[in-house]
């Protein structure tokens, strides 16, 4: 029996068994309820978030290797639906799109007229939210829902999602989310859950609208075997979790040590790419800018992503403010880590590995923590 | 303190307010006070803003700029923003013929302190175009000038020519404030004080220095030493209070490029009490 079951939120329960080979039904349920479904597939040798409508599309069989500036593709031993990690793609590209208008103007006799007028937010079912992936979207709550402004854009999308988690059964190398206490168990902020174990996926419901969808699916009962396999299942993906990240210390050390040399030291690998923050669930950088069409009389106000490693990102007065690459990935490490926790109450950071996958030198976050710890630890006890 | 900024906003954040630009008066070479007054008489009556607060000033086609506004808080219907010609959006502003449509959205960020100088002395310390986010300030005080002790407004620029709204000095010293101006070089025709405002705020006689509130606003690094000479001259650095500024976007909170540590200067600034900022000013390309 799992012994997660008495810190669960008090709406989420076991609603039972569906077979492995019902799973169709349950995209079929979602679409009937009126979703798109959105799910993980391959695509450029890569497990992306994209539209599907058939459990054919779901990367079956296959599971992904990712270490420090690497990922790739691999045929599993087993037929999982869900036997692999996180990919490129995260959530908030639904949620917050790379690209959106803000608003439009309009030239008029009167002068210029302006709406923030947008289409309706697609009805979207995630399907195989990890538990990472949860929190993301937790934290871009408490980011465009939860401060002073609410970003309405954000919102509507927000509004309109359904989400069907999937709990890890195994870990990639750079996982870390047991460190950022994340995961690997989905424990809310989902509407229904998966664990998929041999013959099928015990399926757990945590609000209305899933127990909406459970109740249109043929699940069975679940037994003691099945719980068992489940909670198994679901230790297995917290056992192969090697890497970690002591989060206590952060704040402290990465602020207090803003002018220490290791900066320079992560510079000299860091290209400034901008990779970490794409591939980042959380990272909520954008700008916005005007695009006009050839009379201007027509405008509208794209947001796109943007990223603290663009050099233009600080640009004030003629110059930017971080100038070097030093102070980019400073800004980024320390916001992530640190200073987020003083601007929203937790770690910036979810330990899905993302920017260490992606990074393409490989730096690892959690190494180079480390070593700041080590050179300060290092040079505070050295007598001289 | 005015609290910065209601609780919740139930209107779209997004949502820029037509705007006619009513009067240009050029103030120093390239900077110009431009006022401008709403399209819509129900924005213009319902439109408040607190001393230190911005605006976006947003030209459709071109962009959007943070401009602080420089008018009285207590007058209704038209906006008041001293600009200097910097980047596309205000070399374009600079060009557009009177009564031109163009639209701004706010106003957003914290404000200077004006509600708690009651029953103090209070020393505004203006570098440059710094004077221009600090003039709402100095006219609220001078409604309230009663309820205050001394008030005193160091002016400085780097040469006479830079001197932000001279010819209001003499008013406002009719209406009680001490202008003490300053410049870095001088000509001929200069019969004042040649210097830093640091100097000026060395040598100023202060009756209470723990009962002294300073605001200060210009370049960051003359904002630093403002600071620092005040702390010298016992005024308390909790009641120090100066304006930040960073690259901004969305005004709101949401874009990250005014980060300043933990601060977001759009709507935890760009008004700080040095305290709280104090730590991460020596720090380079934060």
């Amino acid at each position: 029996m799992s012994h997660h079951t008495s810190i669960q939120p008090a709406d989420v329960s076991v609603a039972g068994l569906l077979r492995t080979d019902d799973l169709q039904q349950l995209i079929d349920a979602l679409i009937a309820a009126g979703y798109d479904v959105i799910g993980p597939k391959i695509d450029q040798c890569a497990i992306v978030y994209d539209q599907i409508t058939s459990v054919n599309q779901l990367p079956r069989g296959w599971t992904d290797l990712q270490e420090p500036g690497r990922y790739r593709l691999q045929q599993s031993d087993d037929s999982k639906y869900f036997g692999f990690a996180v990919g490129p793609h995260s959530w908030k590209k639904y949620l917050f799109p790379p690209q959106s208008i803000v608003s439009t103007a309009t030239r008029t006799e009167n002068g210029w007229q302006f709406s923030t007028d947008a289409p309706p937010a697609p009805r979207l079912a995630f399907l195989g939210v990890r538990a990472c992936e949860l929190a993301a979207i937790e934290i871009q709550d408490r980011v465009f829902l939860h401060g002073p402004w609410v970003d309405p854009i954000y919102k509507s999308r927000r509004d309109a999602v359904l989400i069907v988690a999937v709990n890890c059964t195994s870990a990639a190398s750079t996982c870390f989310c047991s460190s950022t206490n994340t995961g690997p168990r989905c424990r809310s902020g989902f509407d229904l859950a998966l664990t998929e174990i041999a013959g099928g996926f015990v399926i757990e419901t945590g609000s209305e609208s899933g127990r909406a969808i459970a109740a249109r699916l043929p699940l069975e009962s679940v037994t003691e075997h099945h719980h068992a396999e489940a909670s198994s299942a679901r230790a297995q993906a917290e056992a192969m979790m090697t890497r970690k990240l002591r989060t206590d210390d952060l704040h402290d050390l990465l602020l207090g040590n803003l002018k220490h040399p290791h900066w320079d030291d992560v510079a000299t690998r860091c290209l400034s790419c901008t990779n970490c923050t794409m591939v980042c669930p959380t990272c909520f950088c954008s700008t916005v800018t005007d695009v006009s069409d050839l009379t201007n009389d027509h405008v509208q106000r794209e947001r796109k992503w943007d990223s603290c490693f663009n050099i233009d990102f600080s640009y004030m007065n003629g110059s930017p403010v971080r100038n070097s690459i030093a102070s980019r990935y400073r800004q980024w490490l320390t916001h992530k880590l640190a200073s987020w926790q003083d601007q929203f109450g937790t770690l910036g950071c979810v330990g899905c590995g993302r920017c260490i996958t992606w990074c393409p030198p490989g730096i690892d976050l959690t190494e180079e923590v480390v070593k700041l710890r080590d050179a300060v630890h290092a040079n505070s006890e050295d007598p001289s | 303190m005015i609290t910065p900024f209601p609780s919740s906003h139930p209107h779209n954040p997004w949502l820029a307010h037509s705007v006619r630009i009513q009067r240009v008066t050029q103030e120093t070479p390239g900077v110009a006070t431009y006022d401008m007054a709403f399209d819509d008489a129900s924005v213009a009556e319902s439109f408040q803003f607190l001393p230190g607060q911005f605006n976006m000033i947003y030209l459709p086609g071109v962009g959007e700029v943070a401009i602080s506004i420089s008018g009285d808080p207590g007058q209704r219907g038209v906006v008041p923003h001293t600009i200097r010609e910097a980047g596309n959006v205000t070399k374009t502003l600079a060009r557009l013929p009177l009564n031109s449509s163009i639209a701004l959205r706010g106003p957003f960020g914290s404000s200077w302190p004006v509600e708690s100088c009651v029953g103090k002395d209070v020393v505004i310390v203006a570098g440059g175009i710094g004077l221009a986010p600090l003039r709402p300030a100095i006219l609220h005080l001078l409604k309230h000038r009663s309820e205050l002790d001394e008030l005193t407004l160091i002016v400085g620029a780097r040469d006479s020519s830079l001197l932000l709204y001279p010819e209001r000095y003499d008013d406002w010293r009719a209406k009680g404030m001490n202008v003490l101006v300053t410049v870095d070089r001088a000509d001929e025709s200069w019969h004042g004080c040649i210097g830093m405002v640091t100097a000026v705020l060395d040598r100023l006689w202060l009756r209470d220095a723990s009962k002294t509130v300073v605001m200060t606003c210009g370049p960051e690094v003359m904002m630093w030493y403002t600071v620092q000479t005040a702390i010298r001259r016992g005024i308390p650095s909790a009641q120090c209070f100066l304006s930040l500024e960073r690259n901004m976007n969305c005004a709101i909170g949401l874009c990250g490029h005014c980060q300043f540590g933990p601060e977001f200067l759009c709507k935890d600034g760009p008004v700080f009490c040095f305290d709280r900022v104090a730590s991460r000013m020596k720090v380079e390309d934060l």
